[in-house]
């Protein structure tokens, strides 16, 4: 499979929103793996990261999942390729900045992809959508079974699998939801939920955009340790969490339409016109706008059909996928302006909303 | 205050202090307002925690001399600078910092959860073969004809055990 057909076929992420990926758009885990007696990849030799990259590459793609799919190094990529495959969660942004003798595969449906030689020889990840847990373990841990046939792996009886920074040990496994919490936002309890949220070992990030910002109200909530507890415990816990999270969001929603659903469908209804004839966008603002049409179609103002539009809409307004579509590059002032277009004709036919469900049945 | 605390980053007066509790041990973090900000503490929507403690644990002044990874050549000085180790067995070499680094930094200090079944099989299988081959040249060198049989024996199954199969 080349990067082109990879990047023309839609996303595991894209691909699959129904009603049920409300709240948890998305699940995510990552296994960290290195092979024993061999330097970790920031200490490599330039010739010990080449050979590593071609055992790594081989054996991965010798697996049945991933062995039709995409199989580079990363100096095959150009820069746009690159961050298209970051904004579809496939790479990291760290892989992309690496030095030579770095290479990932992905599988042809992109639900599960392999970086060698990020932070450590070896990094599985499979996403799934919607709260998806259980299925997605079962799969990263198939897929790691089926990489010992050939893989000889640092592992210490006591401190698990070794990767190169201690805060990975034990299981190496991060296991993570992307989760839509625009109520919580908006009704200004994130603060609250991160912090219960850290107290119970668990690490909350915002999605899009640098660092912790959370544009699209999408945050990211992963377990922050690894060593001590098995997969399936820290998985169970994982979701205990995150159960308790979507039940929180589901309150603030009915607290916020009791309150005042006037105020919260004005939000809904500016978001919709904005998308609908805006001429400059910015890629916050543009998240934050399909942020509020999605949930408006939680709250069934617009129709479920319109689901996958804004699901496929959260990606492709990113940079790198807006400037693939425009097959040039822009500077971000000019990108602002094609986002925008591009909004705008995607919204030109989006069905209006419909508040009548809502206010027939009046105040209660 | 007469002595402010410093940042535990990179020692500026530290205007930020943090208490968390993790797995019912109290963290406290001090750190100055620009290493605040680009760790993104100030933000509500959070941090790891676990990043910031590794690397303010790094901090307090080397206890012994140079220790060196025997394997990679990766000193204490490298891990300071980098907060990654050089190779699996840095963690052996390095085992006085690792330890009480990883008291609290995690569930608990030991692994509890999947085992590379096949690959330590493996592993185990090879350490076996090289056994009896030792043993295999002591034979023929002490005329313990009989015994040397065996041995050729023994590796002839060994190493079907070990052929990589083909992959699935
Ligand atoms: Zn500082
Ligand atoms: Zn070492």
């Amino acid at each position: 499979m080349t990067i082109d057909s990879l990047i023309a076929t839609p996303s595991e992420l894209t691909d699959s929103s129904n009603s049920k990926t409300a709240i948890v758009l998305m699940t995510r885990i990552r296994l960290a793996r290195n092979l024993s007696s061999n330097v970790f990849p920031g200490w490599a030799k330039p010739a010990q990261r080449e050979e590593i990259l071609t055992t790594c590459r081989h054996a991965v793609g010798a697996t049945a999942p991933m062995r039709r799919g995409l199989n580079v190094s990363v100096s095959e990529l150009t820069e746009l390729e690159k961050q298209i495959l970051v904004e579809r969660h496939l790479i990291s942004r760290e892989l992309c900045g690496t030095k030579a003798g770095a290479g990932v595969v992905i599988s042809r449906d992109q639900a599960l992809s392999v970086m060698i030689n990020e932070e450590d020889h070896l990094r599985i990840q499979v996403l799934r959508a919607g709260f998806q847990l259980k299925k997605a373990w079962n799969a990263i841990n198939d897929l790691d079974t089926a990489l010992e046939d050939q893989l000889d792996y640092a592992f210490s009886p006591t401190l698990g699998y070794m990767t190169a920074c201690p805060t990975n040990l034990g299981t190496a496994m991060r296991a993570s939801a992307m989760m839509h919490l625009p109520a919580l936002v908006i009704a200004n309890q994130m603060e609250k939920v991160v912090r219960a949220v850290n107290q119970l070992g668990m690490v909350v990030r915002g999605l899009f955009g640098e660092g912790s910002d959370a544009s699209g109200s999408i945050f990211q909530i992963s377990n922050q340790t690894t060593l001590g507890e098995s997969e399936e415990e820290i998985i169970k816990r994982l979701g205990s969490v995150l159960a308790s999270i979507i039940e929180h969001e589901l309150n603030a929603r009915e607290k916020l339409i009791e309150a005042d659903a006037g105020k919260l469908f004005d939000k809904i209804g500016r978001a919709y016109g904005i998308l609908q004839n805006s001429h400059v966008l910015s890629s916050t603002e543009a998240m934050n706008l399909l942020s509020l049409i999605r949930l408006g179609i939680d709250l069934n103002l617009f129709p479920e059909a319109s689901r996958p539009v804004v699901d496929r809409l959260f990606i492709e307004a990113q940079p790198g996928h807006l400037q693939h579509t425009q097959k040039a590059e822009f500077e971000p002032g000019q990108r602002d302006l094609i986002r925008a277009t591009r909004l705008r004709a995607e919204f030109a036919n989006f069905t209006r909303p419909d508040y009548s469900s809502r206010t027939a049945a009046g105040p209660n | 205050m007469a002595n402010p605390l410093k940042c535990d980053l990179c020692s500026k007066p530290a205007t930020v202090h943090l208490t968390q509790i993790v797995n019912n041990k109290v963290h406290k973090v001090d750190l100055c307002e620009e290493c605040a900000q680009a760790k993104g503490v100030t933000d509500p929507s959070g941090f790891s925690l676990a990043d910031l403690l590794l690397k303010a644990s790094l901090n307090p002044a080397p206890t012994a001399g140079a220790v060196r990874c025997e394997q990679c050549g990766f000193t204490q000085a490298d891990f300071k600078k980098h907060g990654r180790f050089g190779c699996p067995q840095c963690y052996e070499a390095f085992r006085s910092i690792v330890d009480p680094m990883l008291d609290g930094m995690h569930k608990g200090p030991v692994h509890r959860g999947k085992v590379p079944q096949k690959a330590l099989a493996r592993k185990s299988l090879h350490d076996r073969l090289a056994k009896l081959e030792l043993d295999l040249t002591e034979a023929i060198r002490t005329e313990r004809y009989e015994d040397a049989a065996r041995c050729r024996d023994e590796i002839n199954q060994v190493k079907q055990a070990v052929a990589p199969k083909p992959a699935r």
